[in-house]
């Protein structure tokens, strides 16, 4: 494989892994699927684009995007706790008013920044003798490092704790004394600020911004979020937020080799949504084959252990 | 002291299904009381809990503790004061998260803050406090709570209910889960618990236990269709035995059967 095409996975990886982060708040911690994140990812990249386009700061750009994502997360958030509308009806309800706001916001359906100066060429200019080539995949791993243990900073502390306590049982947390109305849209915030931000990035990595381009986002996220914890089975914070942005790297590399050779197979580029939900669908069903077939083979092996077999807390 | 006065609690209001949960409530409860609740199904025992602890809102009056209205409180805001133990063992708990995470958070129960949760003082603290449970769990601090019994998951709750110094400590038959000899070292945990804040806890504890329900703590009410039908304390409560609570019942029983009578003919 062509190392141009391993450095590609790469930094699409990890800019696609700030929105996994954000997707792992949400489906993992806080135990609500946000569909969200279909319409805020494009509104990160519109906000941003549309700053950078009219000749603003990119830094200006990246951080209103951050904040347009905080709040759309908490329109759905709103609308899920004070309203009380399921949490899936509530993000599509945002997810399709934010297609509205964003073809607002870019007047058009796509902006284009070929020749405009966004954050990553004025990051190249602070190290002129070193490659945009290298220079993209390290800065975004720098980013995501950082970001990586500000999110594990964040869940060690009192409301981290409570964010994650609402996820995995409601009723006790609300009798522990916190408004879990209130956990909840601190998470959807943080959950849609990072979606954002990492749209911003993608707008100004790809060199456009366009109205349509968050369609599947919540698919690449979950399909990123369960590769990742499937494979990497240590279920604490630390190694989850690693485990989301390494099944982020995976998903994108298999995504690029799938575009660059599946013509080979018969595949077409439209053919990639399909490849995705694959995906999802494989990566979401491995736990139970799994188990079905150490149940199978432990009869032929007369294996007693595995007939029985119970790990609570193994599956989270 | 916490003072009910006309409670009233209707499930499915104005629909053909209504059922009046909780009619005309009253109840004062002195400081360091600890009363038994007894009562047969759908008599309003739990409802009153709920209504007690805001995971329900009542429809009509009044719900005090040490003279502040907390009638229409949400539930976040009364855990402050009031400890809480489930039926249900797995309800207490959050299963994925560590002992210590699980203890941590019912330790503050004012708004949280962006302060790191656990520390090393504080660790020391919990250790210390899950030591004097006596179910050796001291040493596992960081076990994810899924993987415990539930026997040991229901004497974490009962010390995560008392562990901030409540003023009130409600248990809806937190025993009827668990195998007798679990059933029997929670009773224990829960009056060793009850002693040590003796003269400023309010407890009330909902029991089908007949004999429970008169060995343990100070007074006893009896319910039938939400209303306090008997409140025996003192002299008068070791009078009574467990014969005599069950003749009530079986009264009871006779009254409806009677009722049901007059209406199907």
């Amino acid at each position: 494989m062509p190392i141009t095409l391993l450095l590609h996975g790469l930094e699409q990886g990890l800019i696609f892994g700030i929105m996994v982060l954000g997707v792992f708040i949400t489906y993992k911690i806080l135990d609500f699927p946000d569909l969200t994140v279909d319409g805020s990812f494009p509104l990160g990249a519109a906000v941003a684009a549309k700053v950078i386009f009219t000749g603003g700061n990119p830094l200006w750009g990246t951080f209103l995007a951050l904040i347009a994502g905080f709040l759309a997360g908490m329109i759905t958030a709103l609308l899920h706790t004070k309203l009380k509308l399921t949490n899936l009806l509530s993000g599509i309800l945002t997810m399709t008013l934010l297609y509205s706001v964003n073809l607002r916001i870019m007047d058009k359906p796509n902006i284009p920044l070929l020749g405009k100066v966004t954050l990553l060429e004025q990051i190249q200019n602070y190290f002129p003798n070193i490659s945009l080539n290298y220079l993209i995949p390290f800065f975004f791993l720098f980013l995501i490092i950082i970001l990586k243990l500000v999110l594990d900073l964040f869940f060690s502390t009192e409301i981290g704790l409570a964010i994650i306590a609402t996820g995995d049982n409601e009723q006790m947390i609300r009798s522990l004394g916190t408004n879990t109305d209130m956990t909840k849209l601190i998470g959807l915030c943080l959950s849609n600020a990072l979606v954002a931000l990492s749209g911003a990035f993608f707008a100004q990595y790809s060199g456009f911004a366009d109205v349509n381009m968050g369609l599947g986002t919540i698919v690449a996220g979950l399909a990123s979020v369960i590769i990742g914890i499937s494979i990497i089975r240590i279920p604490t914070i630390f190694w989850r937020t690693i485990a989301v942005v390494v099944g982020s790297l995976i998903y994108r590399l298999i995504l690029i080799i799938a575009l660059r050779y599946g013509y080979k197979l018969g595949f077409e580029p439209g053919d990639l949504k399909l490849i995705s939900v694959l995906l999802v669908i494989i990566a979401l069903s491995i736990p139970l084959i799994k188990s079905r077939i150490d149940f199978l083979t432990s009869f032929s092996l007369g294996r007693k252990d595995l007939q029985n077999k119970n790990h609570p807390g193994e599956e989270v | 002291m916490l003072v009910i006065k006309g409670l009233t609690k209707y499930f499915a209001k104005n629909t053909p299904h209504e059922i009046l949960a909780i009619n005309n409530f009253n109840l004062r409860v002195k400081k360091g009381d600890f009363i038994t609740i007894i009562g047969s199904n759908g008599a309003g025992k739990s409802t009153l809990l709920d209504l007690i602890a805001g995971t329900l809102q009542a429809d009509q009056g009044e719900i005090r503790l040490d003279g502040e209205v907390i009638t229409s409180q949400p539930e976040y805001r009364r855990a402050r004061w009031i400890g809480r133990v489930f039926q249900n063992p797995l309800l207490g708990t959050a299963p994925y998260m560590s002992i210590e995470e699980n203890l941590v958070l019912s330790l503050k129960r004012e708004r949280k803050g962006l302060r790191i949760a656990l520390n090393k003082k504080i660790r020391e603290y919990l250790r210390e406090e899950l030591s004097e449970l006596g179910i050796g769990l001291e040493n596992d601090l960081t076990k994810k709570v899924g993987l415990l019994s539930g026997g040991q998951r229901q004497a974490m709750t009962i010390l995560m209910a008392t562990m901030f110094k409540p003023k009130v400590l409600l248990l809806d038959e937190h025993t009827a889960a668990l195998d007798p000899e679990s059933s029997k070292k929670i009773l224990k945990i829960t009056q060793e618990l009850v002693e040590e804040r003796k003269g400023d806890l309010i407890t009330l504890m909902v029991t089908h236990n007949m004999k429970q329900a008169l060995e343990v703590g100070n007074r006893t009410i009896m319910m039938d269709r939400g209303c306090n039908i008997l409140d025996i304390e003192g002299e008068e409560r070791e009078k009574v035995d467990i014969d005599y609570l069950l003749k009530q019942f079986s009264k009871l029983r006779q009254q409806e059967y009677i009722e049901d009578r007059l209406v199907l003919g």
